[in-house]
């Protein structure tokens, strides 16, 4: 059972968030002009690495916020945590 | 009444001044307190305790600890009965009831094992040939199998006990409260960190509680009572007992179990039965011990043979000599010393060391005792009748140890001890993801790495420090080491040493798998690893042979260490056998992963509290009691309560749900609708974000209009629906189905925080706020124009549109929008006067007949007129298109969610599965929900299949039955007929029409 550090509250138990897949799949600004190929890996696909993983989670029974989180898939080591909008950070597995 | 005639007069930890009586197999017998049920049987005299799992071999007591693979029994009877209690960790009390397990018609004579007939139908992998037999095989044999396997029987009854769970933080949890995990606690004490020590048996002491040791010039046991004393005088340190730490998960997340006052017996105590620690510890210290690893030989398995360690432990905590004449066979030192403390209790002892010329502190002493020791042998035969055994036999070993030599030689004994070395008790520590090497010195794996989430340290036998001085040293700077981690550092504390006897130690002779004459698994001697799943080294050759060499397939097909007991005794032997067959160095073999529990856990445990009405919450609307006092009868939807059918005097389920839709259509019905989701939003981008997630047009929606929508993903899949309301151009009040009323709100939020972080609207979720009655039927506005403030005709008041006012005298918000498809009102008026309201309307609707309706009603009554149920007749496969709605998706817009994914070749391709309605050929025939629509009936699968049934009633208002479904290009299919085919199968005819039957 993981700690996750929200961005708002600190630390808190896992149990207290929602996973909710990869981070930084940013919805394409213009739909109508995407092949189908191109939307199809927004909708679709994800990177799904063995290693370190940029995703989105939320502090469902806590603040309701959402935030990202630097995890190791393999691990499960949490580098970092940050706000929506924050700068990606660079982590190194 | 038997007497205890193994009973030693020596001191030790049971209280004889409180004689305990018991049953096992329905004899009664006496014990002291402070025994387990396994040391008051051997107390006894009783040896012969189960039967194994698959073969039904007689089996006995093995060990004194969790370790145990053989002895497990059926404790207590009816509701409170619990199958595979280990005999050697029940502590007994008065009136405990146990018996043997897997045994027909008794331990002594058991049918299984007399016909031997298991031993050549279940092989290694015999679970996964009975997948190759021919059907009628199974036929034959299901029944034999059936008996055999499984052990122990479940409850039938609910379990009587309580159970009790609670969280706990510390900075240092200690597990083991042996030597090393006393000083730790002690260390971490002194520091003055907040401490949890845990240990498995009742008291304090561990190791030292079955063994003869002096510290301090003192016996060891003097040493712990001083230290459990000064433990409990520290605040911040708190001491568990009877608690098994069985799970060790990330981030230093450990899950105990405390057996609160299961040795009260079961109806002595208002105390829980057991309670489920859940503890974050900054710093963990694994004091965990070791277990004494087994020689497997021939026979091996008889009751009688135990390990050396396991015959101090009953000797020294519990003052039982478990047998009269003893042999103990070893390949290491430690066999001698349980040999001199037999002698010292009284006992005749020979010892069989595999090893040439033994030589050291312990074999010395035993030889100048006139302790007989035998050299380069091994037992080659374990002679066993009437329960107990006779003899064994001895032959000399040749030099590489893989064959036996010369004459066997007779040695009369009871009981036999082995001792293989120790093997280090690392499961939680591999639980947790620490990694494990293989020492080539103790031949063993011992703890690596730990995890970088898991802030750990190890001390004593758990990392194969084997010397009890070195243990108490370790464990002191553990706890040292732990504090300071946890930010309590203590400069300068030292360990002062306290002064200890002890003897060296010498390695094992690295052999543990030992010859008879004949080959193994040739010849009628077995040669057990598993006791509990009753697998041989024979089999683990078959195995290889077969093809499942690897560790993971090889514990499978052979079912190694996959019983209650997880294989503490049998695993590492099971790797030694296969890397000897393979001709790979134990060094450069995998070890299977260790998995939580580290002893089972009891399903009353881990469910603690939350079960009947706290397992969860379930949500009833402002007017339930109304509800409750009309007799309806109820249906989960999400977590809510919701009234499905009201049924009047003599009326079946059938008869309410007609009568409630003909009362709808005829004159009026009122339904609770309160559980409907509902959110507010405000704020200046209400509109933008409502054009993004609804698949039409928002943009001249005005204040007190509503317009209903279609929610999508961005696969272009329906996920759900509702009427959303402007109240001004910058307030709205959305509406979502009763099940989706969360993720709507989630998906809301998601959006605005994730990605349009610069909009400017605020959601509220307000479906509690608000109590809902919906009023619908032909009478419904002469009903409410006399409660209300608000004019109700048409022009003043249109559908789609909502009127703000009064009814009853109560502020309400009333919405005309219909489900049903009758004139309809939804009044909502601030959830506390939901009752006050319900019940006004209830009165004043008397001279209309009016009929309270439930959930089934309103399916039918929207099923009537073709209406959806997003998440019954959409499965997040189907598009608006597919629905027939096309008419609600904006051709203008340029984005919202999901629009895209409409061009997608797949979601534009023809002949997708499309809603319709059916009708039966016969009007009676009420199909059932999901059947499969095929194109035409065969006598067999396979059938062409194109869809299935998603809503299906009987309509009293059509007078037949009706059934949506969704179909394979079904919107061209229409006026054709399919079948339906049925779970008897037959098929049924059904034509195919417009989804809506009623207009
Ligand atoms: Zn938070």
């Amino acid at each position: 059972m993981l700690i996750i550090t929200c961005p708002w509250c600190g630390q808190r138990d896992q149990s207290e968030f929602t996973a909710h897949g990869e981070a930084h799949v940013a919805r394409p600004e213009h739909p109508e002009q995407l092949t189908e190929s191109q939307w199809g890996d927004y909708v679709f696909f994800r990177s799904n690495p063995k290693g370190v993983h940029h995703e989105r989670w939320v502090h469902t029974h806590g603040c309701r916020r959402w935030f990202n989180v630097v995890r190791d898939t393999v691990t499960d080591h949490i580098f970092a945590t940050y706000r929506p909008g924050e700068r990606k950070p660079e982590i190194k597995g | 009444m038997s007497v205890q005639q193994f009973r030693l007069e020596r001191e030790s930890t049971i209280n004889r001044s409180r004689v305990i009586r018991f049953w096992f197999n329905d004899t009664a017998h006496e014990g002291y307190q402070g025994d387990t049920l396994a040391s008051a049987l051997l107390a006894n005299g009783v040896r012969l305790v189960a039967r194994s799992f698959k073969y039904h071999r007689p089996r006995g007591i093995y060990t004194a600890g969790p370790e145990e693979p053989n002895a497990l029994v059926q404790l207590e009877e009816g509701a409170y009965t619990e199958p595979n209690r280990r005999a050697t960790e029940i502590e007994i009390y008065d009136g405990l009831r146990a018996r043997s397990q897997n045994c027909w018609p008794s331990v002594d004579f058991d049918l299984g094992a007399a016909s031997s007939f298991f031993d050549r139908l279940l092989p290694a992998g015999f679970y996964y040939k009975t997948f190759m037999w021919p059907r009628s095989f199974w036929m034959l044999y299901e029944k034999y199998i059936r008996r055999a396997a499984g052990l122990g029987r479940s409850p039938m009854e609910a379990d009587p006990d309580c159970y009790d769970k609670t969280y706990a933080h510390c900075d240092v949890l200690i597990v083991g409260g042996g030597p090393a995990g006393i000083q730790a606690a002690r260390a971490a004490g002194l520091a003055g960190a907040r401490v949890i020590l845990a240990d498995e048996r009742p008291g304090l002491g561990g190791s030292l509680l079955g063994e003869k040791y002096v510290i301090n010039d003192r016996p060891a046991m003097d040493w712990v009572d001083e230290r459990k004393s000064e433990l409990s005088d520290m605040p911040e340190v708190c001491v568990l007992t009877r608690t098994t730490v069985t799970g060790y998960y990330d981030y230093n997340f450990l899950v105990a179990n405390e057996r609160v006052s299961e040795h009260l017996g079961p109806h002595n105590s208002g105390a829980p039965k057991e309670r489920l620690w859940k503890i974050r510890a900054r710093h963990v210290v694994l004091a965990t011990g070791a277990i004494e690893r087994p020689l497997v030989f021939a026979d091996c398995d008889r009751p009688g043979v135990m390990l050396s360690s396991a015959i101090r432990n009953y000797i020294h905590r519990f003052s039982v000599l478990p047998g009269k004449r003893f042999v103990i066979l070893t390949n290491n030192d430690t066999g001698y010393r349980t040999a001199l403390d037999i002698l010292d209790a009284g006992g005749m002892v020979a010892v069989i060391d595999i090893r040439s010329h033994p030589a050291g502190e312990l074999p010395d002493t035993a030889r100048n005792t006139g302790i007989r020791v035998l050299e380069a042998r091994t037992i080659t035969a374990v002679n066993y009748a009437k329960g107990t055994i006779r003899s064994v036999e001895v032959m000399q070993l040749s030099e590489d140890c893989t064959q036996v030599t010369g004459n066997a030689e007779r040695i009369r004994c009871d009981t036999v001890g082995v001792s293989g070395g120790w093997n280090p008790t690392v499961h939680l520590f591999s639980q947790g993801r620490g990694t494990l090497r293989f020492c080539e010195r103790n031949q063993c794996f011992v703890p690596d790495r730990p995890s970088r989430n898991n802030p750990v340290t190890l001390a004593g036998s758990c990392r194969a420090t084997w010397r009890l001085g070195d243990c108490l040293k370790e464990g002191f700077d553990a706890g040292i080491s732990a504090a300071g981690e946890a930010g309590f550092a203590m400069p300068g504390m030292t360990h002062e040493e306290d002064a200890v006897q002890d003897t060296d130690h010498h390695e094992p002779r690295p052999v543990w798998i030992l010859p008879c004459e004949h080959p193994i698994g040739q010849g009628r001697k077995k040669h057990f690893h598993e006791m509990q799943n009753d697998a041989t080294i024979a089999d683990i050759a078959l195995a290889d042979r077969e093809g499942f060499s690897s560790i993971e397939h090889l514990k499978r097909y052979t079912t190694t260490g996959m019983g209650t007991d997880q294989g503490k005794l049998s695993n590492l032997n099971a790797l030694l056998a296969l890397s000897e067959i393979q001709g790979v160095p134990m060094s450069g073999g995998r070890v299977t992963t260790y998995r939580p529990p580290y002893t089972p856990l009891t399903m009353g445990s881990i469910v603690g509290h939350d079960r009947r009405d706290l397992f969860l919450q379930r949500r009833k609307t402002p007017i339930h009691s109304w509800h409750d006092r009309a007799g309806a009868v109820y249906e989960d939807v999400g977590d809510w309560e919701r009234p499905r059918y009201y049924p009047g005097p003599a009326e079946t389920m059938h008869d309410a749900v007609q009568r409630e839709c003909l009362a709808v259509r005829q004159s009026c019905g009122l339904l609770d609708a309160s559980t409907l989701g509902k959110i507010d939003l405000q704020g200046r981008n209400c509109r933008w974000l409502l054009n993004m997630l609804y698949t039409n047009a928002w943009d001249n929606l005005s204040a007190g209009r509503c317009r209903y929508g279609l929610m999508l993903n961005e696969h272009g899949m329906v996920f759900d629906d509702g009427v959303t309301t402007c109240l001004d151009d910058n307030h709205y009040h959305m509406t979502t189905t009763t099940g989706g009323a969360a993720r709507v709100m989630n998906w809301i939020e998601e959006w605005l925080q994730t990605e349009w972080p610069d909009l400017e609207v605020f959601a509220t979720s307000v479906t509690e706020q608000w109590a809902v009655a919906s009023l619908s039927g032909p009478n419904a506005r002469a009903l409410l124009s006399g409660l209300t403030d608000v004019p109700l005709d048409d022009a003043s008041f249109p559908f789609m549109s909502c009127r703000n006012g009064t009814v009853a005298g109560i502020p309400a918000r009333i919405f005309r929008i219909s489900f049903t498809g009758e004139l309809s009102f939804e009044i909502n008026v601030p959830a506390r006067y939901g009752l006050a309201l319900w019940k006004a309307l209830m009165d004043a609707g008397e001279e209309y007949r009016i009929c309270p309706y439930g959930t089934e009603a309103m399916h039918v009554l929207r099923a009537e007129k073709g209406f959806i149920i997003a998440g019954q007749d959409t499965d997040g496969t189907v598009t608006p298109m597919d629905l027939g709605m096309d008419w609600i998706v904006s051709r203008k817009k340029e984005d919202f969610l999901g629009k895209r994914s409409f061009d997608r070749t797949d979601t534009a391709r023809p002949g997708r599965k499309q809603l319709v309605g059916l009708l039966t050929e016969d009007p009676e025939f009420v199909i059932p929900e999901g059947t499969h629509v095929v194109k035409a009936m065969k006598n067999a699968p396979p059938m062409e299949m194109l869809g299935h049934v998603s809503s299906s009633y009987m309509s009293p208002n059509t007078g037949r039955s009706i059934a949506l479904a969704l179909i394979a290009d079904g919107f061209n299919l229409k006026g054709q007929t399919l079948s339906v085919a049925l779970m008897n199968g037959t098929g049924h005819h059904v034509t195919v029409t417009d989804p809506v039957f009623l207009r």
